[in-house]
C-alpha cells in the first residue's frame, strides 16, 4: 500500500505537470481538489484516464470520482480493491 | 482614415530581447541548426496554476503580450489578433503521439485543449478577461503580416482603438526532425552557418513570440507609424524589384526615401536571391539590416523583423550585428521590411518615425 501511494504521488506530479511540488509535500490525507493541491476539473479528467490506462479501472459513475479522488489515501484504497492491471 | 501607431513591444526570442534596450546582449550562434528561445521568468507573468498546462509557445506569447501592454500602458484592448505558422505544435505532437502510442484510447484533455493554433490568442484573452474580437491567422510565412494588416484596417475603419497583435511559433522535436528530412533545416556538420553569402540549402530554425500594441493615437511610448502592409503569395525573383517600387510608389515614396531596408535573409542559397536582388541593385546605397542570424527562421520571424525596424526608429541606430553593408544615415525615419519564405509568402511592410 505504501508503495502504491508513493507511485500515485509520482504519477500525479508527472501527469498533471505539478513542477513545483515535491513528493514529500503531498501528504496521504491532503485534499487533492480545492484547498489542498488545488486540482481542477481538467485534472479530474486526467486522473480518470490515468486510472483506466495504468490500473484498468473504468469509472462509469462520475459521482464516484468525488470520493475516490478525495486524497492519495482514498485513491490508493480504491485502486487496491479494483485494479485489473 | 485614422493612423496606426506602434505604442508598445514585447519580444521573446532566441536572443535576450527582454530587459534590454536593443540587441546589446545579442550573440550569433553559427554552430547549431535549431535555436531555442531565451526564456524569461514565466512565473513573474503567469500564475503557477495556469502555467503548468502551457507549452512554451503559449507562455512566450502571454509574456510578450504582457510586456507590450505594460510598455504601452494599456490594461485592456479592443482586439487580439495573432499570427502563427505552426501553432502550438508541441502539444499537437503530444496529443498525436498519445493517439498512436495508446491505440486511440486513453486520450487526455490537456494537450488537446492546448494544441490548437488559436490557443495563444485565447489564453491571452482569458488572462485579460477580454471578450473582444479575437482572431488567429495561419497563413505560412505571412501569418503575422495577415494579422498586422487586419489590425491596421480595424484601426483605419474605426472599429478598434487599441489592438494587441503578435506572431508566435515554437519548435517541437518531431516536426523539426521532419523539417530536417525535408531539407528545410540545414544539415548537421555543415557549419558554421552564416546567413549572408551562404552556400548551402535550408535555414537555421528558431522560435519566438513578438507582440505589438497598436493604437490610433500617438503617445510618449510611440515607436513608429505603420504606413502600409502588402502581402503577395508568389513572385519570381525578377519581379521583386518592380513590386517593391510599386509598393513604395503607392505610398508616395521612392527608394531614396528609405533610410533602412530590413531584409529576411535566412542563409538558404536557393531563395536568398530574392533578397540579393534588392540588396545589390535598388537598395545598394541604402543602409540594410538583416535579423534571422539572431532570430532563426520560423513562420513568424518577420514579427521579429518588425521589432527590429521599430527599435531602429526608436534608438536611431542600426547595431553592427544586424548591419548588412555598414552604410549609415544621419537619421532613420522611414524603414521598409521585405520577407519571403521559399519563394512564396512575400510581404512588404513600411513604417515611419512620427
Amino acid at each position: 500500500m505504501e508503495a502504491l501511494k508513493q507511485e500515485l504521488k509520482e504519477k500525479i506530479i508527472d501527469v498533471l505537470n505539478l513542477e513545483d511540488i515535491k513528493l514529500e509535500e503531498i501528504n496521504d490525507n491532503d485534499a487533492l481538489f480545492g484547498d489542498g493541491l488545488g486540482l481542477d476539473s481538467i485534472d479530474a479528467l486526467e486522473l480518470i484516464v490515468m486510472l483506466d490506462k495504468d490500473y484498468g479501472i473504468k469509472l462509469v459513475d462520475p459521482k464516484e470520482g468525488k470520493v475516490i479522488f478525495k486524497s492519495i489515501e482514498t485513491m490508493a484504497a480504491y485502486i487496491k480493491e479494483n485494479r485489473a492491471k | 482614415m485614422r493612423k496606426t501607431y506602434i505604442n508598445g513591444l514585447g519580444c521573446i526570442s532566441v536572443q535576450e530581447t527582454f530587459d534590454t534596450i536593443f540587441l546589446e546582449k545579442a550573440e550569433i550562434n553559427e554552430n547549431d541548426t535549431i535555436l531555442p528561445v531565451k526564456t524569461p521568468v514565466y512565473k513573474d507573468f503567469i500564475s503557477p496554476v495556469a502555467i503548468r498546462r502551457m507549452a512554451k509557445g503559449v507562455k512566450n506569447g502571454i509574456v510578450a503580450s504582457a510586456m507590450a501592454m505594460k510598455e504601452a500602458n494599456v490594461s485592456t484592448v479592443d482586439a487580439i489578433i495573432t499570427g502563427t505558422g505552426m501553432g502550438c505544435i508541441e502539444d499537437s505532437e503530444k496529443f498525436l503521439k498519445a493517439i498512436i502510442d495508446n491505440k486511440e484510447e486513453f486520450l487526455t484533455p490537456t494537450s488537446f485543449i492546448q494544441s490548437t493554433h488559436n490557443t495563444v490568442g485565447a489564453q491571452i484573452a482569458l488572462g485579460l478577461q477580454c471578450k473582444a474580437y479575437n482572431l488567429t491567422y495561419v497563413n505560412g510565412s505571412i501569418s503575422f503580416e495577415s494579422a498586422l494588416l487586419d489590425a491596421k484596417m480595424k484601426i483605419e475603419e474605426e472599429e478598434a482603438n487599441i489592438i494587441l497583435v503578435g506572431g508566435i511559433d515554437e519548435n517541437a522535436d518531431y516536426t523539426t526532425s521532419l523539417f530536417k528530412l525535408a531539407g528545410f533545416i540545414k544539415r548537421e556538420n555543415e557549419g558554421p552557418y552564416k546567413v549572408l553569402n551562404a552556400t548551402t540549402k535550408g535555414a537555421v530554425y528558431g522560435e519566438g513570440a513578438t507582440f505589438f500594441v497598436l493604437e490610433n493615437e500617438k503617445k510618449s511610448t510611440t515607436y513608429a507609424e505603420i504606413l502600409d502592409v502588402e502581402i503577395i503569395n508568389k513572385l519570381d525573383v525578377n519581379e521583386v524589384e518592380s513590386k517593391c517600387s510599386a509598393f513604395l510608389e503607392a505610398n508616395g515614396l521612392q527608394v531614396s526615401d528609405i533610410d533602412t531596408i530590413v531584409l529576411g535573409f535566412n542563409g538558404d542559397v536557393e531563395f536568398d536571391p530574392y533578397y540579393k536582388i534588392l540588396s545589390e541593385n535598388s537598395f545598394k546605397n541604402t543602409p540594410q539590416a538583416f535579423y534571422k542570424q539572431l532570430s532563426g527562421e520560423y513562420n513568424t520571424a518577420s514579427a521579429f523583423g518588425l521589432w527590429v525596424g521599430a527599435k531602429i526608429i526608436k534608438t536611431q541606430e542600426v547595431p553592427e550585428i544586424i548591419s548588412v553593408n555598414n552604410l549609415e544615415k544621419p537619421a532613420y525615419k522611414t524603414i521598409l521590411l521585405y520577407n519571403q519564405y521559399k519563394g512564396i509568402d512575400h510581404s512588404f511592410t513600411l513604417i515611419s518615425k512620427c
